[in-house]
């Protein structure tokens, strides 16, 4: 008991490449190193192509490890191969961003929510016992495991996909840009329920998103990346007020907020910083 | 285990449960059986095929039997068609030969699903060397001349059609790869997938439950157009003489029937309209299972055609006021999207018009342009522009203001230019027509404006095509061509939702400036409260077709009357609280 802290995940300098015909590789990760512990939320936040899905992909193991490594308690588990990986899978899971393709439209939410726990080899009545807790756990009716998912709404479905993430207890989830497609009211729901969660079972986030005021609420730390590099990284608060690094805080200028006079003074201080840094 | 019951609803007699009604994948349900186009033909052909099973018990004929009296026989109570060339009962002969016509297209489908069905499934699947092979042998199978391999088998292994039509199934077996593997491809993509294999399921289980149920659809489809295909491939051997002919087949009746000709034409009726009703009845079925299937998927294309527009009573617009809305109603059949709102717009005026999802404010936009789909209908007691009323208006009309006094500027830029004609002429051919310029003059005009919208290298952009543009520089020719014709008002529905936050800001930014200058009046569709706070001179908040409120900028967001506008101001996360440090180290999730 007298280990440590370890962090539950560790990357270091993790170079992702995707090979392209008859041209240079294109190098979507560029030395990428992170460390997430237990029941914490690491926001990573980016732009389009700032590598911030890949590094997503890569540590769900769906995208390469070209170098570096990824361990997880301690074990690298970055080139493990298909049984390896099914063994982490009780581990690590994963929300996608988008609820309308991440569930299979031809299933019925029980199915959806017990096909993890099947596979694993849990017995049906257990599983199906399994499903009540998850759908009461996302705060959806008990009655949700009948219906297919095109009977819910976006936010609905959400909770769906990630019920279906918590259906194995797992340490880690990838949150892959989890709420952008829901409206402001369900975006606020989804990420207080995805907050509970962690605060009652302790599970850790690694948080994708391309907005900043959903990481810094849901984040401890924020990590912010620009073309596959990390640009700065450090505590939620720090990094949304008063970054180091210009090019977060012309990303923190562009974000409009709904207060028209704070706003002007944001789109004056975003002009200045246009004109110092093109 | 519904996912087999889902997708084996394809089948007939099996109707399935209450599939997903609107389901994006088609994934046959139950439904499918029950469409008139369907069970009509998958009924006449199951009488067919009956009449070929039972064929003994409807003639006692027997189909080989040689009567020299009856040859060429005309129409006896013995034989109700009469005989052949020698002797044989027709009517006999039809009904026990349509058993090897069939049997022969269902050796040759089954074949060519077994083979083409996994090696497509497996290629789409896991790509790699053996999608590589399995396309390079398919490509050559389809180069091979089908009947010409099919003359040298029959010769050389012996006049068995069965053997012909098994090497047949395999000529055909690259159409189902292909189907198979394109079919494979496209829902290898889906999200779904990559969850399944995060859960830790097997390659073959997630083939088996996520794959397979989206291609049998279309391969049995397919299978039923082949199978007509079979048919008349078989026929056409036959005819030729090759395979048993002695054997009862509509093929060898027709051979036999040719050889007649001169004496008993009538002979090529009977086994011609046994083919021809049986092969149009199978693409028959497989084109109304396809409808089916097909018009449960989610249409994105949407008609642009007007939608009709009723105009109940016209309202004079107050002097300074550009465009007027009174009590604008949108429905889709008896389902109503907008209740009736009313606002107006002054010149020079920018008004947000905000809402979430459905809440009606992209169809007020595409009211104003006239651009609903004609599903569809339009009503207003007033919809007037600089005192033209817009319902009174007609297509062409609408086309003269649309683009010149009206500028528009869409969601999603690259789907509103057209891949196939360069920025230059997409941005020049609106001037042309509503300015009058030659192409010199339109295009210095387009490289001004590129220039204006903060496009550095404007004659790059020009002879570029769309698909060599970024999302925000598309947007930016997008608002050029907005702006082009010097609108006095544009409407812009969500014009920054696509983009990247610093994109965003650069492009709110020339918006902006380019409203100051020219004194526009814009409308701007958005979901986003930042935007309207940074922009908007007016707000006007939707919810569910109806106007909540309305008001100042400034106003409205500093004092929300209405409670949903509350509660929206509420949910943005700016000044949200910070999360709590994480209390105890623990070594992992405590379940």
């Amino acid at each position: 008991m007298s280990r440590t802290v370890e962090p539950l995940l560790r990357v270091e300098n993790l170079v992702t490449e995707y090979t392209r015909r008859g041209r240079a590789p294109f190098r979507a990760l560029d030395d990428v190193s992170l460390e997430v512990t237990a029941g914490e939320t690491l926001g990573i936040v980016g732009e389009s192509g700032s590598g911030k899905t890949t590094l997503g992909r890569t540590l769900l193991g769906l995208a390469p490890v070209t170098s570096g490594t990824v361990e997880f308690r301690g074990e690298d588990v970055s080139h493990l191969g298909r049984a390896g990986r099914r063994a982490l899978s009780s581990e690590i899971q994963v929300v996608f961003q988008d609820p309308y393709s991440s569930l299979n439209p031809a299933m019925t939410v029980r199915d959806i929510l017990t096909e993890p726990l099947v596979t694993a080899g849990t017995d049906r009545v257990e599983a199906d016992r399994r499903v009540l807790t998850l759908l009461d756990q996302v705060r959806l009716p008990v009655d949700a495991g009948r219906r297919y998912p095109n009977e819910f709404s976006g936010g609905q479905r959400q909770r769906i996909a990630i019920a279906r993430a918590l259906s194995r207890q797992p340490s880690l989830v990838v949150c892959d840009e989890p709420v952008s497609g829901l409206d402001l009211s369900n975006q606020a729901t989804v990420l207080d329920l995805l907050i509970d969660i962690q605060e009652s079972t302790g599970v850790a986030y690694l948080f994708v998103t391309h907005d900043l005021s959903v990481v810094r609420h849901v984040s401890h730390r924020i990590l912010v990346m620009r073309a596959g590099k990390v640009v700065e990284t450090g505590d939620a608060d720090v990094v949304t007020t008063t970054p180091a690094d210009p090019y977060t805080r012309r990303l923190l200028l562009a974000a409009p907020i709904p207060d028209p006079d704070e706003q002007r003074e944001r789109r004056r201080a975003w002009r200045e910083l246009e004109e110092v840094t093109p | 285990m519904t996912i087999a019951n889902d997708a084996g609803a394809a089948t007939p007699g099996d109707p399935g449960p209450a599939a997903a009604p609107d389901a994006a994948r088609p994934v046959a349900g139950g439904g499918v059986l029950r469409t008139p186009a369907v069970w009509v033909p998958a009924a006449l052909l199951l009488g067919i095929v009956a009449s070929a099973v039972f064929a003994p018990l409807l003639s006692s004929a027997s189909p080989e039997f040689s009567d020299i009296g009856n040859t060429l026989a005309g129409a006896s109570s013995g034989h109700p068609l009469g005989g052949d060339g020698v002797g044989r009962d027709v009517l006999s002969r039809l009904l026990h030969g349509g058993r090897q016509s069939m049997l022969g297209a269902l050796v040759a489908v089954t074949v060519a699903t077994a083979v083409g069905g996994p090696t497509g499934l497996f290629a789409g699947f896991f790509r790699g060397w053996f999608d590589a092979v399995a396309g390079w042998v398919s490509n050559l199978l389809m180069a091979i001349p089908g009947i010409l391999v099919l003359l040298v088998v029959i010769v050389a292994f012996g006049n068995n059609i069965y053997t012909a039509m098994v090497v047949f199934g395999m000529l055909l077996a690259p159409n189902v790869f292909r189907l198979v593997r394109a079919a494979v491809t496209g829902v290898r993509e889906e999200l779904y997938i990559d969850a399944a294999r995060v859960s830790g399921l097997r390659d073959l289980r997630i083939l088996r439950r996520h794959v397979l149920p989206v291609v049998i659809a279309p391969v049995i489809i397919q299978a039923a157009q082949l199978f007509g295909i079979g048919i008349i491939v078989q026929a056409g051997l036959e005819f030729l003489g090759l395979g048993d002919t002695r054997s009862a087949s509509w093929g060898s009746m027709l051979n036999d029937a040719f050889t007649n000709i001169y004496l008993a034409p009538r002979l090529l009726v009977w086994p011609s309209v046994a083919i021809v009703v049986t092969v149009v009845l199978a693409s028959l079925m497989a084109s109304g299972v396809r409808d089916a299937v097909q018009g449960r998927g989610r249409s994105r294309s949407v008609p642009r055609r007007r939608a009709a527009v009723e105009s109940l009573r016209a309202v004079l617009p107050a002097d300074d006021e550009l465009l007027r809305v009174e009590g604008l109603e949108v429905a889709y059949g008896d389902r109503e999207v907008v209740h009736g709102i009313s606002f107006g717009l002054r010149r020079g005026e920018v008004l947000g018009i905000v809402g979430e999802t459905g809440s009606g404010k992209s169809q007020t936009a595409f009211s104003i342009l006239g651009l609903l789909p004609s599903t569809a209908t339009l009503r207003a007691q007033g919809l007037t522009f600089d005192g033209t009323d817009l319902l009174a208006c007609d297509e062409r009309e609408l086309n003269a203001l649309r683009g010149r006094r009206i500028g528009y500027i869409p969601q999603e830029p690259m789907t509103n230019l057209d891949p196939a004609f360069t920025i230059g002429s997409q941005l020049a051919e609106p001037m042309r027509r509503h300015l009058g310029l030659d192409r010199t003059a339109a295009r210095q005009r387009a490289a001004a404006l590129l220039t204006r919208v903060g496009i550095r290298d404007p004659g790059r952009v020009l002879d570029s095509y769309p698909h060599e543009l970024s999302g925000g520089m598309a947007q930016r020719v997008l608002i050029a061509g907005a702006v082009s014709c010097e609108p006095e008002m544009l409407i812009a529905d969500e014009p920054t939702t696509a983009l990247d936050v610093t994109v965003q800001a650069e492009v709110l930014d020339v918006m902006r400036s380019l409203q100051e200058e020219r004194s526009m009046a814009v409308v701007i569709v958005t979901h986003d409260l930042g935007v309207v706070a940074d922009i908007c001179d007016r707000v006007l908040v939707m919810r569910d077709g109806h106007v909540v409120e309305t008001g100042p900028v400034a106003e409205v967001f500093a004092r929300p009357q209405a409670q949903f506008t509350q509660d929206l101001l509420k949910s943005t996360l700016v000044g949200a609280p910070l999360r709590r440090p994480v209390q105890t180290v623990r070594e992992g999730a405590s379940w």
